[in-house]
Formats: C-alpha cells, structure tokens, sequence
C-alpha cells in the first residue's frame, strides 16, 4: 500500500525565495493494492507535484509517503534502484520522453544497463517482447524504430512496457493521456485498467474527470494542494458535495448534455490566503458567517469512504 | 455564404515525394455559424484551418479556390493575402502560450500590431478595454509581459487580440486543448459570445475533442486522412452519424457515467494512412468494420439529406 499522510510542499518563490508557495497542503490519501486512484484538479492544484514527490523528483517539506510501511526517502537514501523497480512514473508527454536522436528503444537499453546487467541477451528479449505484447502491441512494428516513426500513443505504451519490465507494483500516470488522440486514448486507458486487473496500483493524475470516472475506483480531488473531496469514485460523482467538485462536473463536455448557463468562475491567480477556506475567492455559495478567516474548513465524514472539507457540510 | 471552399487541394512538399495533405475538400460556412473540425492528428485539420490564413511553404497550393463574403480569397498568394488577413481573415493558434512577443509588454505589442495594419492603436483603445473586460481580464495586463499571465489568461488575451477588428472570418486551432476543465468551458463559451455579438462572423473551431464542439458548434465537419468523411448539423453527427469513422470516434469518447468494469469503450484499431502514397479508394478502408468491394473507389463526398453530406458507398448506396 502507498499511504501519504499530511503531506505539503512549499516553494520559495520571488527574489531571493523571499515569498512562499504552498503548492500541496497536508493531503492525507492511499494507493491501495491493485487499485486505482484519480488525482484530479486543476491546473495548479498540486497533483503532478504529488507525483513528483512520490517518484523522489522533489523534495517534500512536510509530512510522510510510505511504501508498504516503509518511508520512501528512506528507501531511495539506502537503495534508489529497489525502489524504482517498485515504483515508475509515465510522464504527459511521450514526445519529449525519448530521445530524437535514439531508436525508441533505447529507453529500453538503458533499463537493461542498469538494472539487469548480468542478464543473457536471449533471455532480455522474451521478457521486453512479453512487456512490450502484455502493452498491446507488436514487437516487429515498434521495436528498431525512431520516435518520429512512431505515433505519440505508440510511444506512450512503450514507455508503460519499459515501466512493466521492471515488475513494478506502483505506477505513477501523470497526465498520460491528454496528448494523445481521442481514437488511441481509450486503448491507453483499457491498457492501464488491465494492468490494474493483474494487480498494478496505479495513481492516476488527470484534470478530466470522465476519464478518472472512467478507470479508478477512488478520487481525490484537489484544489490549491488542498485535497477537497476524497473517497470512493462512485459516492464522488453521484453525490458531488464540495461546490469546486460540483463546479468541475459541471464542466465536463459531456455528449449527452448541454452545459448549464451556469458562469464559470475562473481561478483567481494569487495564491489562496493560508487562513480559512482555499475556494471561498471562487466559491458560489460560500458565506462569510460560516468563519472562513478562523480556521480551515475540518474533513468531515459525510457517509462511509466519502471525505468532505466544507464548512457547509459541517455536523 | 460567409465562406465557399471548392476542390481545395494542398500538398506539402518533402524529400520524399508530396504529402497529399488536403485532397479535393469542399464546404462551405453560413453567417454566423461556428463550423466544427475534428478529426484525429495527422488528419489535415490544421492544414485546412493555415491553408485560408496562411499557405506559405512547405505547404504547396495545387488547385481549387475559397471565398470570403462573396470575394475571392487568394489564398495562394501570400502578399495578396496580406489585407485579408486580421481585418477579414484572422486566426487564434494552437499554442496561444507562445503566441505573444515575450520582449514586449501586451499593450506595446498589440499597438505595434495594430499599426502595421496602419489603423490608430488609440482609436480601438475603448473597444479593447471593453472586451478585455468581457473576457474577464483587467485593464492591467495590457501593461504586463505575457510571462506574468498564465495559460488561460493568455489564451483569452490572444482571443481578444485577434478579433479585434472584427474579421469575417475566425479560425480557433485547438484553443482548448492544453487547458483544464473550468477553463476549456469559460474560453468556449466566450468563442460563441464573440459569436453572439457579431466581433466575428463565422469561425471554424478546430479541435480533437468533439464533446466541446457538441456544446458550442452549429456545424462539424468530420475529416479522414486528408478528406472530408462528413459534414452534419451537430445533433446529427452526434445523435444520427452516418459514416462509420464518426460512428467509431464518438463511441471511443469516455462520458461521465461509463466505466471499465461496466462498459470498456473500444478504440479504432489500426492507423491513419501515410499520406506519402494514400492508399486508392477509400481512405478509411483498412480500418473500417464495413468495407467492401466497393471502397476500393473513391466515394464521392455527397448530401444524402439537406445539410448532411457523407462520403462512404454504403451510405450511397443505400440513399440511391
């Protein structure tokens, strides 16, 4: 299980790092085995920098991220190539994860170099033809190829088999599909939902909420680093009780509906004061009266695997 | 007809041979419509979007015209283009974040640009300021760099720039696509309030993601590997599609409300085409369910109802 507990990360941003930024604030969520779970928010909202946290690519600076009970800088300090065997991360853009200059599998070579030196040439192949067909895809018509040769959903497959040749039990997907076209999104999303089935954990960062509905079996929702509403994805999207959760539903292209001539208020862009709630600037029902300057709105409990922060919902 | 594009043919030139980007497109946009264009990477949308902009090399202009309010668009000549473009023909580009000179704050750049089409950045000064305000942007970013705005904000301010002197005609090439949820529905909604308030006449939305043309377009024009595949009012495309690319594109799109365990969506197997050398016939052929004998010709593009016009042979065939 990849359990993080209040965790936060502040920036020091401006001249001379004289102002700060608290990117995510004291979120408290897990990775259960074989699950998967949505990250969702906004754009500035602290989830690919969860990701990163997870993947020890930043340094956090408050709070704990465990890998089955074990603390993760613990981990990376005593040996960094453990626990990447455990944990990969697959990033949004596949185009920029290879290099130009390189056939596509080198990203492969490189895993070999390092993490498998001792292994035989033959016995190498059947594994990365077994990863790269456990990914959906032929080994002859990807394999000795150049990243332009290949299309962008191609290449981010690949990069999910170079994460599987690893046999890792945790992956971290930070946007893996945005980029990707609508016709090959799907098999991405069908491919990490297999993986799930064979007991893969895998976070899933992503802003667009059909797609978290889509795969995991819970969400976190993310405002500002505060996580605003977590639990289980059904209770989640049936029952949106946090305004921001509502507002980003109401968002969602859908083919089914029209949007409602709702005003969509726009994220202010200074960061939210660090004293009551983070949405109240944008909130469409807030209430001054509720003490949104004395303290933070408390997680509340509204049914069982369904966390709430809003003063609304309290007792 | 605000727009008529006939037989529109552009190839791009390379090494190896031209790349049959755009082959025989016809269509034409009504006063005041927004026009989607879907369709996946690689399809041509782009190029059709630059081509009535912009058609400068690589890209090769080979034959069939365009017009714009009943004038002829010169679309193959890049210097006779020139009065055409922003005050009749203007477009928001794709990476509307990159857009914007960054040495420049945005109101020098804006006056700068203003007056190489020699009217008065002063004489538009109220106007601009009323529709920053529509945008829901301040005054004071005209004095700003455009590093000190963020994505949305600069993608509205690029909106508002380009339709300042109320063109004809507005291409938006994937305004959306890099924003999040509560953005991409603010910055559309605001393309058809541009809409509503005549800033702009008609506008083509070129776009991958044809939930958000569902919401905002009157019209989508579905392309394949450089063709058109159909043309339809939105709910038809959407509720009644008649090609089978569009039927498999819109049922390959995750809704709120389906999930994997209950329905798993299906991709399109397969890839589009080279364009290098397309394939005869039907461009569609090696990956649609439906082919037959047939495809091996080229389907005419044709209306098999007022306003819908399809091209596959099952669809013709059926309708003669």
């Amino acid at each position: 299980m990849l359990r993080i507990e209040n965790l936060s990360k502040v920036y020091q941003v401006g001249t001379f790092g004289s102002k700060k930024l608290h990117a995510v604030n004291h979120v408290t969520f897990d990775v259960p085995k074989g699950e998967v779970v949505s990250l969702i928010g906004e754009s500035g909202s602290g989830k690919s920098t969860i990701g990163r946290m997870i993947l020890g690519l930043i340094q956090r600076t408050a709070g704990t991220i465990c890998v089955d009970g074990v603390d993760v800088s613990t981990l990376i300090k005593n040996s960094p190539k453990e626990y990447y065997r455990k944990v990969q991360g697959v990033f949004q853009d596949p185009f920029s994860s290879y290099n130009p200059i390189f056939k596509a599998d080198r990203v492969f070579s490189c895993l070999r170099d390092e993490f498998f030196p001792g292994m035989s040439g033959s016995e190498w192949r059947e594994r990365l033809i077994a990863s790269v067909q456990a990914v959906g895809m032929s080994p002859d018509c990807c394999l000795d190829h150049y990243p332009h040769q290949l299309s962008g959903g191609q290449l981010q497959r690949l990069l999910i088999a170079r994460a599987l040749l690893l046999d890792i039990e945790y992956l971290v997907a930070d946007e893996v599909i945005s980029m990707l076209d609508a016709s090959t999104r799907i098999d991405v999303l069908n491919l990490l939902a297999d993986l799930k089935s064979r007991g893969l954990s895998i976070l899933f960062i992503t802003h667009d909420l059909s797609l978290g509905y889509y795969i995991s079996t819970k969400s976190v929702i993310l405002y500002k680093g505060y996580a605003v509403e977590q639990g289980s994805t059904e209770k989640i999207y049936t029952n949106p009780l946090h305004p921001y959760t509502k507002m980003l539903m109401a968002c969602v292209p859908r083919l089914d509906k029209k949007w409602d001539e709702l005003d969509t208020q726009l994220a202010a862009s200074q960061s939210a004061s660090l004293g009551g709630c983070a949405y109240y600037g944008r909130c469409p029902v807030g209430d001054k009266s509720l003490g949104r300057d004395r303290f933070k709105p408390p997680v509340v409990e509204v049914e069982p695997d369904h966390l709430v922060s809003c003063y609304r919902l309290m007792n | 007809m605000s727009l008529t594009v006939e037989h529109l043919i552009v190839y791009y030139q390379t090494l190896q041979g031209n790349v049959k980007a755009l082959d025989d497109v016809t269509f034409s946009i009504a006063d005041g419509e927004i026009m989607g264009l879907a369709g996946e990477s690689g399809c041509g949308k782009t190029t059709l979007g630059y081509s009535l902009i912009h058609l400068a090399p690589p890209k090769r202009f080979v034959g069939g015209c365009a017009s714009l309010d009943g004038e002829e668009l010169p679309i193959h000549n890049t210097v006779k283009m020139n009065p055409f473009r922003f005050k009749k023909v203007s477009i928001i580009p794709q990476y509307a974040m990159s857009a914007m000179n960054p040495t420049r704050k945005i109101g020098k750049m804006t006056a700068e640009l203003l007056a190489s089409k020699r009217v008065a950045y002063k004489s538009i000064l109220p106007e601009l300021l009323r529709r920053l305000e529509l945008v829901k942007l301040s005054p004071d970013v005209l004095n700003m760099y455009p590093i000190e705005l963020s994505g949305g904000m600069k993608q509205r301010m690029v909106m508002v720039l380009s339709t300042l002197l109320n063109p004809s005609l507005l291409i938006a090439d994937e305004i959306t696509s890099a924003l999040d949820v509560s953005t991409q529905k603010a910055v559309s909604e605001m393309l058809v309030e541009f809409r509503d308030r005549h800033f702009v006449k008609s506008m083509i939305v070129i776009t991958h993601d044809i939930s958000i043309l569902y919401q905002i377009a009157d019209s989508i024009l579905v392309m394949y590997a450089g063709k058109l595949a159909e043309k339809a009012p939105t709910e038809t495309i959407i509720n009644a599609p008649r090609h089978p690319y569009t039927k498999l594109l819109i049922s390959s799109l995750p809704e709120v409300g389906v999930r994997c365990f209950e329905r798993r969506l299906k991709g399109i197997p397969g890839n589009p085409p080279m364009l290098l050398v397309p394939p005869k016939g039907c461009r569609f052929r090696d990956r649609c369910p439906l082919a037959y004998a047939k495809c091996l010709e080229e389907p005419p593009f044709i209306e098999i109802e007022p306003g819908h016009h399809v091209a596959c042979w099952k669809e013709t065939a059926q309708h003669a």
